[in-house]
């Protein structure tokens, strides 16, 4: 698998120029994921950022074919392509081998895209689906997601006088798509680069559906200095708020494990959507927050023990 | 040589897409369309066609991945009713947006709520302005007909649009008739192989699809639309008499029936047509000079031929299985009214007819064409938009 050197030594799929803002990890994932891929790769998008910031006509940021259809729609639109590869090829019409990624944010994947990418995973298509996760509606103006942490200031859920931020947990994503039984699942982010190109080399290798869950922290929506957006990604890592593993054929693995596991709060207090969590009232969300962390981490530690004896 | 075939209509759109064997189908059940793909899945589990078939979970999906599949280069079909294709709605737009021509026979059935699993043309006539060409089959025959030659119109160089080909829930999907059917290398042959100009699967010469379309270049994109839309009335027209040449049935976009010399003329579309051909046989024996002008292609709108046509009725009226509600009438009335807009003396009325399934009989039409006695003396008559078979 190549190292990070080799992936900088290629051609970049991904032109510069794009519309997207400074520090914006959605699309450092977008370059890490092409250079990892090759050209020979079919990309979808759902709306939102990504689609927006790379495609405003006439101008594409894409050098690999490209479609976007709708919102919700990215792994049923990718599912037809691959389809068509699929007959195509068995018609000995085209015969090179063709990467099929299908993108989304959270919002078009844990929400208004589930149905579909459920759809598409259980139907077997050999593609990989890859949510660059950025914890809210960011291309709307920073709404609440499915995928938002809890007590998350957004837009449609602000600190006021009553509602300290966003009341629920997010919907664990990543566990639904391990419950489909796939082939490969992985949670990866830009802030550990070879990391999250093993990861889709694997998945791209792999016969089969994989998913692949990216966090892609976004100066904007999370309020932090646009310069610290890798930083922000590897400390979500450091403190297990989001774990580095995979799940390949119903085996676990951790990809990483911080030495010495930080206290979330240190994740938190550098973002200003959490801001409003270090007042005295609310501090009790950050210890709940913490013990969800702690338990997440602690089961996924167990089910790696169990599937890798 | 032909085949004589018996077939429910459900059947014969099957047997089109077996003969035509598509690259990809992908589609989601739903009453009356259920037979249809009952009966393509069967040709797929027998190895008689080289589709992939995509079961998706949802109409969503299932437009959604057709685009994905047209996009990449396929021939691509997926097919539907009712609910289906308003769950596809937006996707429905899209796919004539990016003049991918897929080909999706529409089985005619109401929309909810109430729910209800019978013909109307609330569907269809609710996406009439999504950019797809619409063709409406008057039966089996007819169905089969048009799938075939849906294929043709899509792909025509200069109007790639994707094409609707709609026939009536029940009353032809579930019911058998008799009808010709062409030997499979004769439609292979006909509709010829795919050869997209730009494909998703072409990695050496990348494309953007559905890229972000501002102020700068969405209105003349739209305008391309309305072009392509346009070069859709010669497709039709040159692809219908193609298929006269090959198979021996003429297919335009309007179809007149005993109508040089009628001065009552009903309009419509769909088995409805059928009926009245048959009530008119019987008027015509009677001594009266009734006529069918009945329209099959409804996207894109023939207003001259149809102004034409109608040059010496005395009155005509027009038949819609389906309502607008607020409307000055139902969908078919509205565009008739403004194809008539400017022609002296004839008198219109409009009825809205057989909603959910509710069944037309000969002696409704004969209803029908006995209020056109009276039209034609007293012109058009200020309670101009009616219902027919109504219980009020």
């Amino acid at each position: 698998m190549p190292g990070v050197k080799q992936l900088a030594g290629r051609k970049e799929l991904m032109a510069g120029g794009h519309r997207a803002c400074a520090g914006c990890l959605p699309m450092t994932a977008m370059r890490q994921t092409l250079l990892t891929a090759g050209k020979d790769t079919v990309c979808g998008c759902a709306t939102g950022c990504v689609e927006v910031v790379t495609t405003i006509y006439p101008y594409t940021a894409w050098r690999t074919p490209f479609i976007h259809s709708a919102f919700e729609n990215s792994a049923a639109t990718i599912s037809g392509a691959e389809a068509a590869y699929r007959s195509l090829r068995r018609q000995g019409k085209i015969d090179k081998k063709i990467n099929f990624i299908a993108f989304a944010g959270d919002g078009g994947t844990y929400d208004i895209g589930l149905q579909a990418l459920s759809g598409a995973m259980e139907r077997g298509h050999n593609m990989l689906y890859i949510c660059y996760d950025n914890e809210a509606y960011m291309n709307t103006g920073i709404q609440r997601s499915g995928g938002t942490p809890k007590g998350t200031a957004t837009s449609t859920t602000p600190v006021g006088k009553v509602v300290p931020g966003k009341k629920e947990f997010p919907k664990p994503l990543t566990e639904i798509m391990i419950a489909h039984r796939i082939p490969y699942v992985a949670q990866a982010t830009p802030g550990f680069p070879k990391d999250l190109s093993d990861k889709v080399e694997k998945a791209l290798a792999i016969d089969g559906p994989a998913f692949m869950n990216i966090l892609t922290p976004c100066t904007r929506g999370w309020r932090y200095p646009m310069e610290e957006s890798m930083e922000v990604a590897r400390l979500a890592v450091e403190t297990c708020f989001w774990p580095l593993f995979e799940v390949e054929h119903g085996k676990f693995k951790v990809t990483r494990k911080p030495k010495e596991k930080i206290p979330v709060a240190k994740w938190m207090e550098g973002q200003g959507r959490f801001r409003h969590l270090f007042k005295e009232q609310n501090k009790h969300i950050i210890d709940e927050i913490q013990e969800e962390v702690d338990r997440n981490w602690a089961w996924l530690l167990k089910r790696e023990e169990l599937t890798q004896s | 040589m032909g085949r004589r075939l018996i077939l429910t209509g459900n059947d014969a759109a099957a047997e089109a897409m077996r003969q035509i064997d598509p690259d990809v189908v992908a589609a989601f059940p739903i009453t009356p369309q259920t037979e249809l793909m009952h009966k393509f899945a069967e040709h797929v589990a027998d190895g008689d066609v080289k589709a992939e078939f995509v079961l998706v979970e949802s109409e969503h999906s299932a437009m959604s991945a057709t685009v994905g599949a047209a996009a990449a280069g396929a021939r691509a079909m997926t097919a539907t009713s009712a609910n289906g294709l308003a769950l596809m709605w937006e996707i429905v737009y899209i796919a004539a947006s990016y003049r991918l021509p897929i080909v999706m026979p529409v089985v005619n059935r109401a929309l909810s709520g109430p729910i209800n699993i019978h013909c109307d043309h609330s569907d269809t006539m609710g996406c009439r302005d999504t950019g797809w060409i619409q063709l409406y089959s008057e039966n089996a025959q007819e169905v089969y007909d048009n799938v075939i030659q849906a294929v043709r119109i899509a792909e025509t160089p200069d109007v790639l649009l994707p094409v609707m080909v709609t026939f009536d829930g029940f009353i032809l999907s579930h019911t058998a008739e008799v009808l010709d059917g062409l030997e499979d290398n004769v439609v292979k042959k006909w509709v010829g192989e795919y050869k997209p100009k730009y494909s998703l699967l072409d990695t050496d010469q990348p494309m953007t699809f559905g890229p972000l379309d501002l102020q700068d270049y969405y209105f003349e994109h739209k305008r391309q639309q309305v072009e392509a839309m346009r070069n859709a009335r010669a497709a039709v027209k040159e692809v219908g008499k193609l298929f006269d040449e090959l198979s021996g049935r003429s297919y335009d976009m309007l179809e007149a029936y005993r109508l040089d010399d009628a001065e009552l003329v009903i309009m419509a579309l769909g088995s409805t047509a059928g009926t009245t051909k048959v009530v008119i046989d019987e008027l015509r024996a009677e001594g009266t000079a009734a006529g069918l002008l009945k329209i099959r292609c409804f996207r894109p709108f023939p207003e001259l031929e149809i102004a034409e046509s109608l040059k010496n009725a005395k009155a005509v009226a027009v038949l819609d299985r389906s309502v607008s509600f607020g409307a000055p009438g139902g969908p078919v009335h509205k565009e008739i009214r403004a194809a008539l807009f400017g022609s002296s003396g004839v008198g219109l009325v409009n009825y809205i007819y057989g909603l959910g399934g509710r069944d037309v009989s000969m002696d409704h039409i004969r209803s029908v064409f006995k209020d056109l006695e009276t039209i034609a003396v007293k012109g058009t008559p200020t309670d101009n938009i009616r219902f027919l078979g109504l219980r009020e």
